[in-house]
């Protein structure tokens, strides 16, 4: 029958554009990414620390063994569907077989065999990854989600600071991992830099933990991946793997109170007598607001808002003056402040290094 | 057999005028007619839901899109995930369900007709209330009007400190009301298989559909009365004080999560099952042989079952279990491959030597083969926990489950439709436009979903209204939203179909496809009382016997 042997020569075509596409895909996503800046990718596949590596390694394991599993089925289901088609419209009825007991034992017991090495190799990585005990040496940063920004506490070093985690490279043989305490002040967040770790979730009353030892220094962006209210969206994450030198300065920075600088005083007074202080906090001064990100050292951090602008001098003032403009949803009220006052706050804001 | 009709006086139904005939509809307690309703009450959300999941698409065309304000993208994704799981999945296969069951056990109707009616009608009104938030979601407080807080409500955010106004508790209303629903129909599809099989029918000669749905049902009473119980315990600490969900008061969070995923998971089961059962009436029929390994087929769907409820924890991977808990979960999500593989196996034993036909509902089927294959092995991908802490909570969970609900769920859906369409309606589909249909929607379908995996693997989180460009998400993306155009144009094609063959089909008779069950044996579309005499069956497939009493089943079985 012409219909049949037109609509078999469809379906092999779109099974035979299947398989390529898979392939094409698969190969897309191994190498995308190699043209870009290096501090925007999010690749799953492109790790550089422990647990996002051996994650890697047994995704590759995983996506071997579905991919041939896929490849035999796939073929087979498109070998019974065209070989068995109809071809006369008469004829008398096939044979009509009711099952066979052997082949249904074969294929129990095969994936059955499939499902314990993979149970295995997974479960070898879940135990390396989540039951790895601290070294000494490593640093340990609790981080408190906040719609819609993180705040980082560094215990140890009594530091305190938002939205950009600093950690210290970790070398193979010395390796100062970094342990981090999740605990969240409101919703449920997800912690997520794809190239250093798996994701772990923030969660109100509960503490979690991960950890992370970065093999290269470099700016690694993640965001919340774990839908916490309306700005979900722009409430990203960068992480800075420095050098053990850099790091060191970064800490010593860090630990002092903020210079205070005559040249901005107008701005200050006017900082200290607004609203700003109950919600913020800078060393050092009558600001101790816990609500939002301490701005101590904000000039040391490239983004405001949780990554959704660069911290530049224009987005500071538009900032202040509606956060809604940036990322509609933010806490932060608009300060409704004049232009001659705007402005000399945020030459305040400027002198905070 | 029971293909005469009985002659009642006062049944010419089209010479009465439309009022009554619509006051019929309503009042009706047919198990056809309530199935017609149920099936049409889904496609109307299917539109509502379709319309959403566009505007989300829309407005993720681009990065730093303005189509949409992140409140409304917000309240979108919780509709949009609301409505295709409980005002459309659940009703639309409750609907086949209701139909046929009675039809292929060979009864008159389901064993409590006046239940199936207020099952319907609850979950009807369940939807209405989940959607009258729209107009009275904002409350006093003038806050969002419609839930914003995701298809699983995770705590704090439904709590009244994070969500003000009445949009959550309408989202917790509609579920609420929706899931009686839910659960008078199980009862009643148990109820009536157990009791009202026609006489010779064992439970070893019923037709697969009928053993699907009756696990399908048990799994109803089980997943949805703890979906229940927490909304109760929701709206007792929204307007009671309770603190079982308030993580400031002590309440856990986690908690919520437990109650809504051991729901969740069965539900995705309780979904599948039926889509199981509509594969597994089409291929034996199209293929010419009956279905191989039948004893294997029930006890695999029984084991999903079964196991299904132990793999719950496998959506929170992420939420900081102990690495045993991790494991447990990551091996009993693994264990459901196996019985789900037998089932693929034996659709495959079951074309082997056959003479496929490549009529719609076949197409169909073997696009939900491919589709499910894929989505099983994304699942296992997935399962693997450590894969999980990466790929869970991105677009490669989005894309995987929507391989299960589209790919498998819907493939099988169209499949059913076009199958028992002549059955419903008494009149043949256009066959060309059932393959504009089919091959639209592949397209559509693929390039939605193979590519959205992409942006999960490059590290693109889910229920974002905009992204951030630079990090190789903008051309899946728009590959992504292109998909929608054909879906859409696929959809249209099979409402016109639908609509056009309701009006110029040519007559279907009673067997269109000579096929083996009970339905295929009394009238299209059905009268009321279904069979004239209550047929009696002698194997799995009654008509085969009829039609071959040379070589009839029952002497093989």
């Amino acid at each position: 029958m012409r219909c049949n042997e037109q609509t078999r020569g469809m379906l092999s075509k779109a099974a035979g554009t299947a398989v390529l596409l898979a392939g094409v895909l698969l190969a897309a996503t191994l190498c995308f990414g190699t043209s870009e800046k290096p501090s925007q990718i999010t690749s799953i596949f492109r790790p550089d620390s422990t647990p996002a590596d051996s994650i890697f390694h047994l995704s590759m394991l995983v996506l071997a063994i579905t991919g041939l599993i896929f490849l035999i089925v796939f073929s087979l289901i498109a070998y019974t569907v065209t070989k068995f088609r109809r071809r006369s419209d008469d004829g008398p009825e096939p044979p009509q077989v009711y099952g066979s007991n052997q082949i249904e034992l074969a294929w129990t017991v095969i994936p059955v065999l499939i499902v314990l090495v993979l149970f295995m190799a997974t479960a070898r990585v879940i135990h390396a990854i989540q039951d790895a005990r601290m070294p000494k040496g490593a640093i340990e940063v609790t981080v408190i989600g906040h719609q819609f920004w993180w705040e980082f506490q560094y215990p140890a070093l009594g530091i305190v600071t938002a939205n950009e985690l600093h950690v210290p490279v970790s070398d193979p043989l010395h390796p100062t991992p970094t342990f981090l305490k999740l605990l969240s002040a409101d919703t449920d967040h997800s912690f997520w830099v794809p190239r250093l770790a798996g994701k772990t979730d923030l969660i109100p009353n509960r503490v979690n933990e991960m950890w992370l030892d970065p093999h290269e220094v470099g700016v690694y962006v993640g965001q919340c991946a774990q839908f916490c209210g309306m700005q979900h969206a722009k409430m990203l994450l960068r992480v800075y793997v420095d050098s053990p030198a850099q790091f060191a300065q970064w800490v010593q920075e860090e630990k002092k109170p903020a210079e205070l600088n005559d040249t901005a005083d107008e701005g200050r007074r006017i900082f200290e007598t607004t609203a700003c202080i109950n919600c913020h906090t800078v060393s050092g001064t009558v600001a101790d607001g816990r609500f939002g990100p301490d701005l101590t050292h904000l000039m040391s951090r490239d983004t405001i808002a949780a990554g959704a602008a660069l911290n530049t001098s224009e987005n500071l003032k538009a900032w202040i003056q509606d956060p809604e403009a940036i990322k509609p949803g933010s806490l932060m009220p608009a300060m409704k402040l004049n232009d001659h006052d705007s402005g000399a706050l945020t030459a305040y804001l400027e002198t905070l290094r | 057999m029971a293909s005469e009709t009985i002659a009642i006086s006062g049944a010419d139904y089209d010479a009465r005028p439309i009022g009554e005939r619509l006051h019929d509809w309503v009042v009706t307690v047919d198990h056809k007619k309530l199935g017609i309703l149920y099936i049409l009450y889904a496609l109307f959300f299917l539109v509502i839901g379709g319309i959403e999941a566009t505007i989300m698409r829309i407005q993720l065309i681009v990065p730093h899109n303005h189509f949409v304000s992140p409140e409304v993208f917000n309240r979108m994704f919780t509709m949009h995930g609301t409505t295709m799981i409980f005002f459309v999945a659940m009703p639309i296969l409750f609907g086949f369900g209701t139909y046929l069951i009675p039809l292929m056990i060979g009864t008159r109707d389901m064993a409590f007709p006046r239940l199936n009616a207020l099952s319907f009608w609850l979950t009807a009104f369940g939807g209405l209330l989940l959607y009258y938030s729209f107009i009275g979601g904002s409350g006093l407080y003038g806050a969002g009007n419609a839930p914003d807080v995701g298809w699983f409500a995770y705590a704090p955010l439904t709590s009244r400190a994070f969500s003000p106004g009445h949009s959550t508790d309408f989202w917790t209303l509609g579920l609420l009301v929706s899931g009686f629903g839910s659960i008078g129909t199980a009862v009643n599809f148990i109820a009536t298989i157990l009791c009202m099989r026609c006489p010779g029918m064992t439970l070893g000669k019923m037709p697969l559909l009928a053993w699907m749905n009756l696990v399908m049902a048990g799994m109803v009473i089980l997943a949805v009365s703890p979906l229940t119980a927490a909304q109760i315990m929701l709206s007792t600490d929204r307007f009671l004080g309770g603190h079982f969900f308030d993580a400031q008061a002590g309440g856990s969070a986690v908690l919520w999560m437990h109650f809504f995923w051991i729901f969740g998971h069965p539900e995705v089961y309780v979904l599948i099952i039926p889509a199981f059962a509509f594969v597994s009436e089409i291929v034996p029929v199209f293929s010419r042989k009956p279905i191989f390994g039948y004893p294997v087929m029930v006890a695999a769907t029984v084991c999903i079952g079964f196991v299904s409820f132990s793999v719950w924890a496998h959506h929170m991977f992420t939420v900081g279990m102990s690495s045993y808990s991790n494991s447990f979960f990551t091996i009993t999500t693994m264990v459901v491959g196996v019985p789900t593989g037998i089932k693929i196996f034996n659709w495959i034993g079951t074309m082997w030597g056959g003479k496929i036909q490549f009529k719609a509902p076949m197409m169909f089927c073997i696009g939900f083969l491919f589709q499910f294959l894929i989505a099983g092995l994304t699942g296992i991908m997935l399962a693997a926990s450590p894969f999980d802490w990466q790929l869970g909570n991105s677009y490669f969970v989005v894309a995987h489950f929507h391989y299960v609900i589209v790919g498998g769920i819907l493939f099988a859906l169209f499949g059913a439709f076009y199958y028992w369409f002549p059955k419903m309606s008494g009149r043949m589909y256009s066959e060309t436009l059932a393959r504009w249909h089919f091959w639209l929607f592949l397209i559509g379908f693929h390039l939605t979903f193979d590519f959205m995996h992409i942006p999960g693997i490059l590290g693109m989180p889910r229920r974002i209204y905009t992204y951030e460009s630079g990090r190789g998400w903008e051309i899946w993306n728009l590959i992504v939203t292109i998909g929608v155009v054909f879906q859409i144009a696929g959809v249209a094609v099979f409402v016109f179909n639908l609509l056009r063959s309701l009006v110029k089909g040519v007559a279907a008779g009673n067997d269109p496809w000579d096929a083996w069950t009970l339905e295929w044996s009394t009238n299209s579309p059905p009268p009321e009382y279904n069979f004239a005499q209550i047929p009696v069956v002698m194997s799995r497939r009654p008509l085969w016997d009829l039609k071959h009493p040379e070589d009839p089943d029952w002497k093989y079985e």
